[in-house]
């Protein structure tokens, strides 16, 4: 009976943690479109969120797309004639799943972890109760302005991480297997299509609300003192990078499924 | 006390899991009355005044403020039950994101929709009365001792000039000079306002400065109240164990087998 008790109560658990979250998305939701919208407070936090990240992101891309083309060379000349195809696949795969992938954990981790733990903080030394007391409701004051700035910055960060990913395979194709590089740019710009770029982009302004998204959540209901602060900070990078692969494998079924 | 009380509580009950915090309390706050809550840690104290604020939603009870129920509120009309009230945090609770001057005038700003340069000079104003420098007011909150920071909570907490002033044990951790100088400090205040206060504290020195009236709360219900000055000869076990702070009485400390 007792090991049915636990499954019991573990289902029960993970019930009330769904209904939770539901909840607490509901709530940042309605808050970003209802006044007063903080815009000073988004402008700061798409800051943090966008052009702070550009350095890790950018330095991230450049190496994924060097490694692809390096990987793409070496195994596609098995193939006759696989090698003229490097600079579509290149593309193709920064554009569709390696820039919105790879920039969204990128982000996930040093995002996803800043907001968890600046809430967090917030909430164990009663600077969250104080908002309230202060006729300032937290979920429009430190929820919205996040879940906001995140849906706008991810997409913006995953341009341009696509952008650097695919110079970083044109370095390698040009300058270390000697491609030509005008035909290689050219293969890639006749290949690309516009549905490719737009596709990635509406998975990474996904990805960007669920960082935030997670960051908040887990950092209002963290207790418990430094280690639930901790434990917040944790919950929210592992939550997040588990959702954006699983959302990322929903979203490219949904958006390539004709 | 005369005519209808400011705040009255009725019934209050609360608690976590099998830990039944607040058992069925009753007790009523006049117009420009001060009453202190006295009683030894984890009696409840802290929870009896976030029921009140609204901070935490009771099981059961009521709690009135002008003779207006105020539990079971939406969201939206807490927050303006909200605007009545202002509190001193035990921690102080800070916004450590934001100066001294700003932390001020955060509810007058956001609560009350003032502008930055008038809400500033109500704040420096405010800050003057409490005995801060303004030069104090372009520091950061992390710059400051604790008993600094202690007089910007009280002058956050005093300057939307609240009806209802919540202090959470104003003196703890504090040293007993400036314990002092805070206590006189919530006495100018609270009587230059004209405004009504609640406190809880276990600092026997501090309630029998600040309160007009004492209540000791023992097990979730309140056990003694009246005058300040009678506490010592309340002719009640409880409450004379309590303010000489003695082991040996009715009250047991009860130490949870783990």
């Amino acid at each position: 009976m007792n090991f049915l008790g636990r499954i019991g109560r573990v289902f029960l658990g993970f019930c009330t943690g769904t209904g939770r979250l539901t909840l607490f998305t509901f709530n940042g939701v309605s808050h970003c479109f209802r006044p007063p919208i903080y815009f000073k407070l988004i402008g700061k936090q798409f800051l943090d969120i966008g052009y702070y990240s550009l350095p890790v992101v950018g330095l991230t891309a450049i190496f994924i797309g060097m490694v692809l083309a390096l990987q793409l060379h070496t195994g596609f000349s098995r193939l006759t004639g696989g090698e003229s195809a490097i600079a579509q696949v290149v593309v193709l795969g920064m554009t569709r799943e390696l820039g919105p992938v790879i920039a969204a954990l990128m982000v996930a981790g040093r995002i996803g972890a800043s907001i968890a733990a600046e809430i967090g903080t917030m909430r164990v030394t009663d600077q969250i109760d104080a908002l309230s007391t202060l006729s300032t409701n937290p979920y429009k004051y430190l929820v919205a302005p996040r879940l906001l700035a995140a849906v706008v910055a991810l997409p913006c960060l995953v341009l341009i991480a696509d952008i650097i990913g695919v110079f970083g395979g044109f370095l390698m194709a040009s300058y270390k297997f000697g491609f030509n590089p005008s035909a290689y740019l050219q293969n890639t710009a006749d290949f690309l299509q516009t549905d490719d770029v737009v596709s990635g982009l509406i998975k990474s302004a996904v990805f960007g609300f669920i960082i935030a998204l997670m960051g908040c959540y887990h950092g209002y209901n963290s207790r418990g003192g430094a280690q639930g602060v901790g434990a917040a900070t944790t919950h929210a990078v592992v939550s997040a990078s588990v959702m954006i692969l699983m959302f990322d494998y929903i979203l490219s079924a949904l958006l390539f499924s004709s | 006390m005369s005519g209808a009380p400011k705040i009255a509580v009725r019934g209050l009950k609360k608690a976590f899991g099998d830990n039944v915090v607040l058992d069925g309390l009753d007790l009523d706050v006049g117009v420009g009355e001060s009453v202190v809550v006295i009683g030894g840690s984890g009696t409840g104290k802290s929870v009896l005044v976030k029921c009140i604020m609204g901070l935490m939603e009771p099981d059961s009870g009521s709690v009135k403020i002008d003779g207006k129920e105020v539990t079971g509120l939406s969201r939206g009309e807490r927050e303006k039950a909200m605007q009545k009230f202002g509190m001193l945090f035990q921690g102080s609770a800070l916004f450590d994101s934001l100066r001294v001057w700003q932390n001020v005038a955060f509810g007058l700003i956001q609560g009350h929709g003032m502008g930055q340069a008038e809400a500033k000079e109500v704040a420096l104003k405010t800050m003057g009365a409490v005995g801060l420098d303004p030069e104090v007011g372009e520091l950061w909150p992390a710059e400051l001792s604790g008993g600094m920071q202690k007089r910007v909570g009280l002058a956050r907490a005093i300057a939307s000039k609240p009806e209802i002033i919540i202090f959470d044990e104003p003196t703890t951790g504090l040293d007993p000079i400036m314990g002092d100088v805070i206590n006189n400090l919530i006495v100018e205040c609270v009587r230059k306002l004209g405004a009504t206060a609640v406190s809880i504290t276990h600092d026997m020195a501090s309630a029998h400065k600040i309160a007009d009236r004492i209540a000791m709360i023992y097990k979730g219900k309140i056990i003694w109240q009246g005058a300040a000055k009678s506490i010592d000869q309340s002719g009640n076990p409880y409450v004379d164990q309590f303010i000489h702070g003695r082991a040996e009485g009715p009250i047991q400390m009860e130490i949870r087998a783990l």
